[in-house]
């Protein structure tokens, strides 16, 4: 009943676990040319697939030991950070404007324009969402602003449903029509009154949506073979990390 | 003649250690209809859910006795308990949409409990539902045994609700507001088939209400509660002829009455309510002296 | 007779059934209020009682124009408003105020009680001199100012109708429709709340439209009572003529079933004469 109490409640040690997890990895996402210890597209044959410091034949410097081209792991995790980061708040908040948006509309203004918007939402997610992607990335061309786009482009609908259900709820408190005694336009309920209360769905699915929106860029680039050499957190996952990995075998590689 | 309930000494506390009742007694005889009465937060409620065994996990009773009819509910285990209570209670609850699965249909769900907790063969179940289907006049058994509850009005589904729970021929029943959300009309002619079907099996009900215009009309005595304390027990026509307890005083003349509009409806007085805080306090100061 | 605040004549209400509606396709309009005429006096309390399915609700909602009438007509001070569109009904809305049943629902969650009595005061230019509005509302109702900052979870149910209360007197408006706004309350708190909207509406002159199931709790506070069944008027009269001499029997039989806080050994099997639905 009480969701501003509750929330305050008991969830403080983990709260601090995840922020500072969290803020951990963003400051060395920012910092990466500082934090790194290595380049982290630098090659060096001599020392490839070493292992990480904890085991026999770990080389001092490259903490997390090296893929088959002799590039430190450690420093390509944090260059890496970077794009993961940048994917996961540009699309995730693109998805969630975009989405929410419509959501709100269509909940609270309901008629055509939620005929219109939920037919749309129908089609949309009747298509399956990786070979869309896969498609979207094709026509858009690579790189991060069209794998950003893409992603955005699948995931709104996911918004949009929620938010649509959120609102229509919304819709029928009493303070709602209140606000229509009180003199309020429809736009200006929909903002002063519905969006407040949809707020917290929104904000939980947009930290759901962050998580999925780094997984679906991972698939992306796996799938897509063109992504270039730079650094990304799916490096680990890159065709040629695992063609290689598969046929010489390493640490991190399966064999 | 044994008690067919007897509450001594009830208390029960909140995971934080409020206290939500207070040294509860009372004792209801065979046949004996008892209301229950008192306001939101009174502990009416969580009574009748203390004797049906099923209080909120957040609710831990600390102290006190419960017996039906004769058994000790507290020394049974709880299977034993389990079966004891259902064979014995039943339940009116006060919102007949909840209480009734929307996805299954009425016959089935009234005839389940004969059979699956007194063993009753299904056709025996069967007859015995009809037989009460007439009894709360239902005229058309056939139609509504085959209806979702959807289908049925508020009344109706309050009638078909009240046979299921005299179809056990309980010893005793708890009915929980059991006519809050009817209308007036409606709200009459549920507690005639009340009334008149107690008379006729002779069943015990512990009425929890807010309203004391029910209570006079239903119960034979009366304990009036408040922050889960009963602050005065009397029979019904003793209470209503002479209230003995401030709070029951005030809680009268705040009660609406079309026939006397302006000597009705008076507010709660500031000093009523400052004797009730001091008397729940020095009983709680009482009570925790031995208890720590 | 000074010319009525409300004029209603024939008003008819027809909304989508929704228990009906097909699959695909729009959900068939029911008739929810049959053909209704009534004045409201200025200055005057006036209940319409029914029981559930009376239509007495999308009565309320139709007079202060949440909902437009199918047929018929609705004046206000004697000007049309049966078909006006929402913009248009805008400067009247601070004439047109409403108390909710649930105070729980009809009060934001997350805005503040100032912000929540403050709302309808900006949105109708009065914007000035806010704070010193909001505090006379709080007063006016009985709350102490530390209320301000609250939030509608922090509140008993009895303050949390104060609110709605503050809310809907803050603009002074000619016209406010109490939609049962005591039905979820102790009875303890019932009287208060309705000794303070009786004491409120004299001294303002409030014309009240009160909707309400319980007649004992009408019979105090109106003058005339309107009596509702299934989107019909069954009988509107002066409240006393209405207890002492009931022309119908439907009311008769309301009247009769209320349980009055006395013994009365034969109300319980005295039967009604048959005309209520169960």
């Amino acid at each position: 009943m009480d969701e501003a109490r509750i929330s305050r409640h008991g969830s403080g040690a983990k709260l601090w676990l995840a922020g500072g997890w969290l803020l951990l990895a963003l400051l060395a996402a920012i910092f990466a040319p500082l934090v790194a210890p290595q380049d982290p597209l630098a090659q060096d044959l001599m020392l490839e697939r070493l292992p990480p410091f904890w085991l026999d034949g770990a080389e001092p410097g490259y903490w997390l030991g090296t893929d088959s081209l002799g590039r430190d792991l450690l420093s390509r995790l944090i260059f890496g950070g970077r794009i993961a980061f940048i994917v996961a708040f540009a699309a995730a908040i693109a998805a969630c404007v975009v989405g929410s948006t419509l959501g709100l509309i269509a909940g609270y203004f309901g008629g055509w324009a939620d005929r219109i918007i939920s037919r749309i939402v129908d089609v949309w997610m009747a298509f399956p969402p990786v070979l869309f992607a896969i498609l979207l990335v094709a026509v858009l061309g690579t790189g991060l602003s069209s794998v950003i786009l893409a992603i955005a482009i699948i995931d709104w609908t996911r918004f949009c449903r929620v938010i649509r259900a959120e609102a229509m709820g919304q819709s029928r408190m009493d303070y709602v029509e209140n606000a229509r005694i009180a003199g309020y336009g429809r736009i200006g309920i929909m903002l002063r009154e519905v969006l407040p209360n949809v707020v917290p769905s929104v904000v939980a699915l947009l930290s759901l949506e962050m998580g999925i929106a780094v997984i679906v860029e991972a698939i992306l680039s796996f799938v897509i073979c063109r992504s270039r050499p730079t650094t990304r957190l799916g490096a680990a996952s890159s065709p040629r990390a695992v063609s290689r990995s598969t046929r010489h075998g390493g640490c991190w590689f399966s064999r | 003649m044994s008690a067919c309930l007897d509450i001594a000494n009830l208390s029960a506390v909140l995971a934080n250690g409020q206290r939500v009742l207070r040294s509860v007694s009372l004792a209801l005889q065979p046949g004996e209809v008892r209301a229950l009465v008192g306001e939101s937060g009174a502990g009416k409620t969580m009574i009748g859910k203390a004797v049906l065994g099923v209080l909120p996990s957040s609710v831990r009773i600390v102290e006190g006795d419960m017996r039906l009819e004769g058994e000790d509910l507290g020394k049974l285990q709880p299977r034993a308990r389990r079966t004891l209570i259902g064979a014995r209670t039943a339940l009116i609850p006060q919102d007949p949409l909840t209480a009734l699965n929307p996805s299954r249909r009425i016959g089935p769900q009234m005839t389940d409990r004969l059979v699956r907790i007194l063993g009753w063969s299904g056709d025996k179940a069967d007859r015995r539902i009809r037989q009460l289907l007439d009894e709360v006049q239902i005229r058309d058994p056939d139609r509504v045994l085959k209806t979702y509850p959807h289908e049925l009005s508020g009344g109706m589904r309050q009638r078909v609700l009240i046979a299921a729970a005299f179809a056990a021929e309980p010893r005793l029943i708890v009915a929980d507001e059991p006519t809050t959300a009817l209308d007036v009309t409606v709200q009459k002619q549920i507690l005639r088939l009340i009334g008149a079907l107690q008379r006729e099996h002779g069943t015990a009900i512990l009425f929890v209400t807010h309203d004391l215009g029910v209570v006079a009309k239903i119960s034979q005595k009366v304990s009036v509660l408040y922050a889960g304390k009963v602050v005065e027990e009397a029979e019904t026509a003793a209470l209503f002829a002479a209230p003995r307890h401030p709070y029951t005083r005030a809680l009268m003349a705040a009660t609406p009455r079309y026939t006397d509009p302006f000597a009705s409806l008076r507010p709660v007085d500031e000093t009523v309510l400052a004797g009730l805080a001091a008397e729940i306090a020095s009983a709680d100061q009482a009570w925790r002296r031995p208890h720590g | 007779m000074a010319e009525p605040l409300f004029s209603v004549r024939g008003l008819k209400v027809a909304l989508p059934d929704m228990t009906r509606k097909p699959l695909i396709g729009r959900a068939p309009l029911a008739e929810i209020l049959k053909g209704l005429d009534f004045d409201l006096p200025s200055g005057s309390v006036t209940g319409i009682v029914g029981e559930s399915g009376s239509g007495k609700s999308t009565l309320g909602r139709t007079l202060v124009r949440l909902l437009e009438p199918s047929a018929g007509s609705v004046r206000f001070e004697g000007r049309d408003i049966t078909h006006l569109p929402e913009a248009a009904l805008r400067p009247l809305r601070r004439d047109l105020q409403m108390i909710f049943q649930d105070p729980m629902s009809s009060l934001n969650p997350r805005r503040t009680i100032a912000s929540i009595i403050a709302a309808p005061l900006r949105q109708n230019g009065l914007g000035d001199n806010l704070k010193a509005r909001v505090a006379e509302a709080l007063q006016r109702v009985g709350l102490p100012q530390s209320f301000a900052g609250r939030y509608r979870h922090e509140l008993s149910g009895g303050q949390r109708q104060r609110v709605g209360i503050a809310r809907a007197l803050a603009l002074s408006p000619k016209f406010v429709l109490a939609d049962e706004i005591v039905s979820g309350l102790d009875v303890s708190t019932q009287a208060q709340i309705l000794t303070l909207l009786e004491k409120l509406a004299a001294e303002m002159g409030l014309t009240v439209a009160f909707i309400s199931h319980d007649l004992s709790v009408i019979r105090r506070l109106c003058q005339q009572v309107i009596v509702m069944r299934e989107g019909s008027i069954v009988e509107a009269s002066a409240t006393d003529a209405l207890f002492d001499k009931p022309r119908q029997a439907y009311t008769r039989d309301l009247i009769a079933a209320i349980p009055l806080p006395e013994i009365d050994a034969g109300w319980l099997d005295m039967p009604s004469t048959g005309k209520a639905p169960i």
